[in-house]
């Protein structure tokens, strides 16, 4: 038993983390969300000549060939520097939808190409405001065309390759679609974290390809997938929040002494630690989980999406109430995490999805 | 990264559950655990024939060096040994101080003299330890005691009052630490001695907790005499030698918490009703649950980590608090709300309902625990403090002699 990461995945961490302090500092966020770009272009690029978009593309791909720990240890970091780029639904769906479910001929015509960047993947399951079940969307593919709206896709304004839910035959299953291909009509949405795209995308006769066994219950596999990566992701920003918030509370003072001195404050700034830990302890199971494909990550996987979740919405919330009055400030960075944590939380099954799965898939566990 | 054995590993753990196969009974799932604190003289009999059958079979105190009796383990076998021998019925644990906080101060601090004297009667469960830290006037205060041993020839003479000791009656051993010297500041006066809890001078009252439980005792010495040799490091060192036992007992009060009993609410509630159906199948109880369970699992993967670092050779700092601090608060809520659960019933503690009732001595026992060892708020300055180097509070006391420690309102003139 050893629970904790290896050496050399530390130093690929540090190498990603020192990478992202150099070329993707708040400041390069801030762009983002101030600015008409949708996404960070140049630090795509950059991210993509360290390898990360293909962590666990294989070589014969174009990827590095990395295993799931090491892809972990880059979304920790991603989420550290709130970097503005279309990571997630790019590379823990989108790639690992082709890397499981892909045919030959999808595999080689899209894994290099995501690997190295110069292709976006994104995945569009949502089609209206509420909980999404794979099981009660509209899209329909009849004769390899697909129809349908989806909303919101995230990055779905920029991206080139897209993973759509629909249901052909009454069978809800997984396609993949050339997003420069006809039938396709897109439009950016105003978004509440405007340094992640939103978009959305109506189909109309579309040209798509079915992935092979992309069932209702593979959708669910797939999704537990992204959501133990996306944990990392969330933990990264939680403790670069938590970060923030120390320096800041430690360094103002009122009635005569730091604020960080008062238990009101220290003693919330522990239970915000320990929110983080937990998550961090339960991310680190499912990370195990996801890299050895074990039995246990579908419960993981839960566990680690619910527990960073929360623990990143309300390192955030705490973040801006300790900061005060500054911490409503435009200026000030707390809004930009505020706002990706309740994104991220949005994305791949809110944690009421998530909660009502741990509780079926232990009932489901101790039955078998 | 590896949550499963390795095959060293594994035929550790095949040894092991081996041995309690032949030795034990299999725990059943609703057994509760946390209660038993009301020990009498046959359960603590039961107590010491099981420590002593593991001892010789080698499976008592296992990290601990051979030559005092235990194995030489590593915190990794010992930590397979506890999820082994916590799937087995044994009897209620009353070694829990001595092994667990008491023996380990003493590996630590004592000379080779005093372990040799001490710990493999620890292992042999052949004597029984307690421990006198908490006074009337110093509980999260505790560098505050008053208690004083004035030293006499070879010997110190102890007068004053120790409280909240569990098992004092059933003890041959105590830690004590006490006040040697009021004229320097609080924490440098302290001292740390093993006390034999037969002395003169040494009355034993138990006091009835809120469960009904007698596991705690208030201890008078009156001019108790101690011989020098029973001093633990010097003179004036005494809390440095507390936090070590601290920091054990906080390890093993969260690690003893039970968290995995919570997963037991799934099962609970799917044998209870909501409006003519199973709990379980209410939206608002699953994802209470579910939260529950989150936190429980997320302990339980934590000590694991913290496993990790103590084979690594790294030494588990304040983060042991926080296992106490999150797990205390969450099996609490999650007993209130299994009562909740079962409704009117709730108020039932008896035979007719055993998995109710095992929350219910749950929710009777939790509030102790939340304050044993470190209250959540000492818990929390600890975090905030040692953690994430928050400045300390301010502290009216710094830098006074002891005696000159304000200790109530000012008179009035």
């Amino acid at each position: 038993m050893n629970f904790d990461f290896s050496d050399d995945q530390k130093l690929l961490q540090q190498t990603a983390r020192d990478y992202l302090a150099a070329n993707s500092p708040l400041s390069t966020c801030r762009e983002i969300l101030e600015g008409s770009q949708p996404y960070a272009a140049s630090l795509w690029k950059g991210a993509a000549e360290m390898g990360w978009q293909g962590a666990v593309v294989p070589e014969s791909f174009g990827g590095a060939g990395f295993g799931y720990l090491e892809l972990a240890m880059i979304a920790y970091e991603v989420g550290r520097a709130l970097a503005p780029i279309p990571f997630g639904p790019s590379v823990f769906v989108a790639t690992e939808a082709l890397l499981r479910h892909g045919s030959a001929a999808q595999q080689s015509a899209w894994l290099p190409k995501l690997a190295n960047g110069s292709a976006i993947g994104t995945f569009a399951l949502a089609e209206k405001p509420g909980q999404n079940a794979a099981e009660a969307i509209a899209a329909t593919v009849k004769d390899g065309k697909l129809s349908g709206t989806k909303l919101p896709v995230a990055d779905g304004d920029v991206a080139n390759v897209a993973i759509v839910a629909a249901k052909e035959g009454g069978k809800t299953g997984l396609y993949l679609v050339d997003l420069a291909g006809a039938g396709i009509e897109r439009k950016p949405l105003e978004s509440f974290d405007p340094s992640r795209s939103q978009a959305t995308i109506r189909f109309e006769g579309a040209r798509c390809e079915p992935l092979a066994g992309a069932d209702a219950t593979a959708i669910a596999r797939l999704l537990d997938r992204a959501a133990v990566l996306t944990a990392f992701e969330q933990i990264g920003g939680a403790d670069r929040a938590l970060e923030i918030t120390r320096e800041f509370i430690v360094g103002r003072y009122a009635f005569g002494k730091p604020i960080a001195a008062n238990q009101a404050i220290k003693h919330r700034m522990a239970d915000l630690w320990c929110e983080i830990e937990i998550a961090r302890s339960n991310a680190y199971y499912a990370a195990w989980a996801l890299a050895n494909e074990d039995a246990e990550l579908p419960v993981a996987a839960c566990l680690a999406r619910i527990a960073a979740s929360e623990a990143f919405e309300k390192t955030t919330i705490e973040m801006i109430e300790f900061h005060g009055g500054v911490g409503y400030t435009w200026e000030y960075d707390c809004h930009l995490f505020y706002r990706r944590a309740k994104q991220l939380a949005g994305l791949l099954g809110t944690p009421k999805y998530w909660k009502n799965q741990l509780i079926d898939r232990l009932r489901s566990a101790k039955a078998a | 990264m590896d949550f499963n054995d390795t095959p060293a590993e594994a035929a550790f753990r095949a040894e092991a559950r081996a041995w309690l196969e032949k030795n034990a009974k299999p725990r059943s799932s609703m057994t509760p655990t946390i209660s038993g604190e009301d020990l009498t003289a046959e359960v603590v009999k039961q107590s010491q024939a099981w420590q002593k059958k593991k001892a010789e079979a080698g499976w008592a105190c296992i990290t601990w060096p051979k030559e005092y009796g235990g194995r030489g383990a590593t915190p990794i076998q010992n930590a397979i040994w506890g999820q082994e021998q916590a799937n087995f019925e044994t009897p209620p644990d009353i070694f829990s101080i001595g092994i667990g906080m008491c023996g380990p101060t003493i590996l630590t601090h004592g000379t080779p003299d005093q372990k040799k004297r001490w710990i493999p009667k620890l292992v042999t469960g052949e004597e029984v330890w307690c421990q006198l830290f908490s006074e009337p006037s110093a509980g999260s205060d505790l560098a505050g005691l008053r208690t004083s041993a004035v030293k006499q020839g070879n010997e110190w003479v102890v007068n004053g009052q120790k409280i909240w000791t569990s098992g004092a009656q059933w003890c041959q051993w105590g830690i004590l630490v006490v006040r040697t010297d009021p004229t320097v500041a609080k924490h440098a006066g302290l001292t740390f001695f093993v006390v034999d809890m037969r002395s003169p001078g040494i009355e034993i009252r138990p006091i009835t907790q809120i469960n009904r439980g007698q596991g705690f005792n208030e201890v008078f010495f009156t001019d108790v005499r101690i011989p020098d040799d029973q001093r633990i490091d010097a003179v004036g060192n005494g809390w440095a030698v507390s936090i070590t036992t601290l920091m054990n007992e906080r390890m093993s009060i969260g690690s003893g918490m039970g968290v995995g009993a919570i997963e037991d609410l799934v099962g609970f509630a799917s044998q209870l009703e909501i409006e003519g159906r199973p709990a379980l199948e209410d939206r608002q109880v699953r994802e209470r649950i579910a939260e529950y369970i989150v936190k429980a699992r997320g302990l339980k993967y934590t000590s694991l980590r913290t496993l990790s670092a103590l084979s690594q050779g790294k030494t588990p700092g304040p983060e042991a608090s926080m296992s106490k601090l999150v797990g205390g608060i969450l099996q609490q809520h999650a007993a209130s709300f299994a009562m909740e659960l079962a409704g009117a019933s709730s108020a039932l503690l008896d035979e007719t309902a055993p998995a109710a009732a095992a929350w219910q001595e749950r929710y009777l026992s939790l509030p102790g625990l939340r304050i044993a060892g470190g209250t959540d708020e000492i818990l929390r300055n600890i975090i905030a403090e040692r953690v994430l180097g928050l400045p300390p509070d301010a502290r009216a006391d710094k830098g006074l002699a002891f005696k000159d420690v304000p200790t109530g309102p000012p008179k009035r003139g």
